[in-house]
């Protein structure tokens, strides 16, 4: 599904990947794991493309095509999905309509027909329940005002609606009460299938305890340092990081 | 990103006016300057009574001997008016049927989207077409007469109407107003003329289309509105002209009167040609609105969609006297390139328990100067007379600018105020968060404007408000990158 290979990007001349491995294969969930600061969600943002980070080298390529050099848009119509930390507010526009917007652009790339706003409101409906949001959340303005949950749940019913292929979800865990948990774990969980993948992104391992992820890397200062399976989750969780510190 | 989106922001400069075609077509035109000697031959050519004449020239009298005003936060290449032509007019048999308008004419106006046509128009609006210095057509007037509405040409309602319009003529913007509106009561040539009788609800939507076509030649229109006590009207007025490289000067003036229980529903697209990249040629578009709350729980509303012009200097105003009457503003200014809008309302309390809002949209693109400029006054005996403000500016890429210039006088202890502020960008965090949903960048920015217009856009009739939606889209495609 996604190849990275020795992967190096900076932000204003300060270097924060300094060589990323990667690979996540078709059907499988992978997590990172590592502190704050580590560079976890500039990876992110470098996978997706954003132009804020400069990338000094290596390679990001999806289902065989190189994307490094892919504008944003292009890529996230490859079937790229980024959950945000910290998504964006957009006054005025409503859920509804912003949807509408990235599910029309998905089907035009796709080469189908548009969605009908019939279709449209009872699939919406149904994932909004899901997620215990009410169907007025359609018409409110997107992320504005929304509660930190909110704000994740909406990212949840954009993953659900667009349907990509790799889904990266950065910090989807933090900030979110034990209900509000389990039920973004729940969409993550329905939206997983053997022909997607998911990378998750955390420093806590509370997600990981209704997901169960098929590879854990830790991250630290820019590097993986180290994969392994759950039982690493477990020694992380045990004795920390700095024992993987070289 | 900040370089490729100037660079994007660079190649919206280039983007073709649709409107910018000239008509080829037979005038009458008075030669350039401004006399006396003009201002009768205008008022002689329209048959007009001497009290209109004698109006006119005072007007004049008191214009020459004021000053161009140089407080607005605009710069522009001051105008000869020596140099422009006063009337001009295309040559046709004047006639009530539409079947005697130069078929030119009739084409210029298809080409604009405007229909004058009565079968193929938008159901249930209403249009005057005024090309240069006179109205050319008016539809529906006949069904509208069944209603007692009178929508005619102001010209015409000068011969039919004299009653009315000497009363009402110069009752809330007078003669000696300001220096655009002294010269447009000297040199007015035609515009619309609206009376909605007692306890009518005009049955539909009457509309202005200004079109400028001749060169070097000032439009200055003249609209009055009336709706009398218990009526409703909403009205909307478009405007256009050629690309030239020379300024045209479009000085209006529009006069609204609601009465007790009436509501009278403004709303203005402003597309005027805005000049090219370097800022040369576009309008510049100096008028002045005012409407008055005579009676109790009257309602004025404006809504105006501004797109073109070179150079904007508007400040559509209300004047409440009536108590519980009610004024409202709502605007969305754009400018890119290096066009300058100063613009904003004043609305001035007299009533108690008056009540107005304002909502101001500043868009800025390319170097465009934005200014909101609002005045709110409340006078002495106006009890409980609340306001409420928000002024909300947006900026996209970095050459742009936007001011706000908010003036308050409260004379009432009890007065209720409050006032919002805000200027954003359009985030590189929003862009990034369309895009990465697969939304190109002209589909987020015209989005994200949108979302940001919505509530103004929310105040036009519904076929305007999906014109001026689209209207944005168009003027902002390519903006960022
Ligand atoms: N926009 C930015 N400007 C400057 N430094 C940044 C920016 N984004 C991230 N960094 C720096 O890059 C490093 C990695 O940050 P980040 O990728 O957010 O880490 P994580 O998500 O693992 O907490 C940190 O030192 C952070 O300060
Ligand atoms: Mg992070």
């Amino acid at each position: 599904m996604i190849k990275i290979k020795n992967l190096k990007a900076s932000i204003e001349d300060k270097a924060i990947l300094k060589g990323i491995n990667l690979e996540i294969p078709k059907g499988e969930i992978h997590v990172i794991m590592g502190r704050n600061g580590s560079g976890k969600s500039t990876l992110a943002n470098v996978i997706a493309g954003n132009e804020t980070y400069e990338v000094d080298g290596g390679s990001i390529a999806m289902n065989g095509n190189d994307i490094t050099e892919m504008s944003i848009e292009n890529r996230a119509l490859q079937g790229l999905f980024l959950c945000f930390q910290y998504p964006v507010a957009i006054p005025g526009v409503s859920m509804a309509y912003f949807l509408r917007a990235a599910l029309n652009a998905k089907n035009k790339h796709d080469g189908e027909e548009e969605m009908d706003a019939v279709k449209f409101l009872a699939t919406a409906k149904k994932i909004l329940s899901e997620l215990g949001l009410d169907d007025s959340f359609l018409k409110r303005s997107i992320n504005d005002g929304f509660s930190g949950g909110e704000k994740k749940k909406s990212e949840i019913l954009q993953l659900l609606m667009l349907n990509p292929q790799l889904a990266v979800l950065d910090e989807t865990d933090s900030g979110l009460d034990v209900d509000a948990l389990r039920t973004v774990a729940k969409g993550v969980n329905e939206f997983k299938n053997d022909n997607n993948s998911v990378l998750i992104i955390t420093h806590y391992q509370r997600l990981l305890e209704y997901i169960k992820p098929d590879v854990v890397h830790i991250m630290i200062d820019g590097k993986i340092v180290k994969s392994g399976d759950m039982t690493l989750v477990h020694e992380v969780e045990k004795n920390g990081y700095s024992w993987l510190v070289k | 990103m900040i370089d490729k989106n100037q660079q994007i922001i660079d190649s919206t400069l280039d983007q073709e006016y649709k409107y910018g075609f000239t008509t080829d077509i037979e005038t009458t035109t008075f030669e350039p300057g401004l006399d006396e000697g003009v201002i009768t031959k205008l008022s002689k050519l329209k048959k007009e009574p001497q009290w209109l004449l004698d109006w006119r020239l005072k007007a004049y009298e008191s214009w020459k001997k004021m000053e161009e005003p140089t407080w607005a936060q605009v710069d522009y290449t001051p105008v000869d008016y020596q140099a422009l032509s006063y009337y001009s007019a295309p040559k046709y048999k004047q006639n009530d049927s539409l079947d005697d308008v130069d078929p030119d004419i009739i084409e210029t106006y298809n080409k604009l989207g405007i229909s004058l046509n009565e079968q193929k128009r938008l159901e249930g609006v209403a249009v005057d077409a005024v090309f240069d210095s006179v109205s050319v057509a008016t539809t529906f007037k006949k069904e509208l007469a069944k209603h007692g509405v009178i929508f005619c040409s102001f010209s015409e309602a000068v011969i039919d109407h004299p009653e009315l319009v000497k009363k009402y003529l110069g009752s809330v913007i007078p003669s000696t107003d300001n220096y655009f509106a002294a010269l447009n009561s000297a040199v007015f040539s035609d515009g619309s003329f609206v009376y909605i009788p007692k306890n009518v609800r005009c049955p539909m939507e009457l509309s202005t289309y200004f079109r400028i076509n001749a060169a070097n030649t000032g439009q200055f229109e003249r609209t009055l509105i009336i709706a009398d006590e218990g009526s409703h009207v909403s009205y909307l007025e478009g405007c256009t002209a050629p690309m030239r490289d020379e300024n045209q000067l479009h000085a209006a003036c529009v006069e609204l009167v609601a009465h007790k229980d009436a509501t009278i529903k403004y709303s203005t697209i402003q597309n005027w040609y805005a000049g090219d990249k370097e800022g040369k040629g576009g309008i510049y578009n100096f008028v002045t609105k005012r409407g008055i709350c005579t009676g109790d729980r009257a309602k004025i509303s404006w809504t105006q969609v501004e797109t073109g012009s070179a150079v904007t200097w508007k400040y559509p105003s209300v004047i409440m006297q009536g108590d519980h009457s009610v004024g409202e503003f709502y605007s969305v200014a754009v400018t890119k390139n290096k066009q300058q809008a100063d613009t904003g309302t004043k609305m001035i309390h007299i009533g108690k328990n008056t009540k107005s809002t304002i909502i101001s949209k500043g868009i800025s693109a390319g170097e465009g100067q934005n200014t909101y400029r609002g005045g709110v006054k409340i006078l002495k005996n106006a009890d409980n007379a609340r306001n409420f403000s928000q002024c909300d500016s947006i900026l996209i890429g970095n050459k742009c600018g936007a001011h706000t210039f908010p003036y308050i006088d409260v004379k009432n202890p009890t007065a209720k105020m409050e006032h919002e502020a805000t200027t954003s960008s359009i985030g590189e965090d929003q862009l990034f968060y369309c895009n990465q949903r697969g939304i190109n960048l002209d589909d987020a920015v015209s989005m994200i404007v949108n979302g940001f217009c919505k509530e103004v856009f929310a105040e036009l009739p519904m076929e305007f408000a999906v014109e001026a939606k689209q209207l944005i889209e168009v003027t902002l495609e390519n903006s960022v990158g």
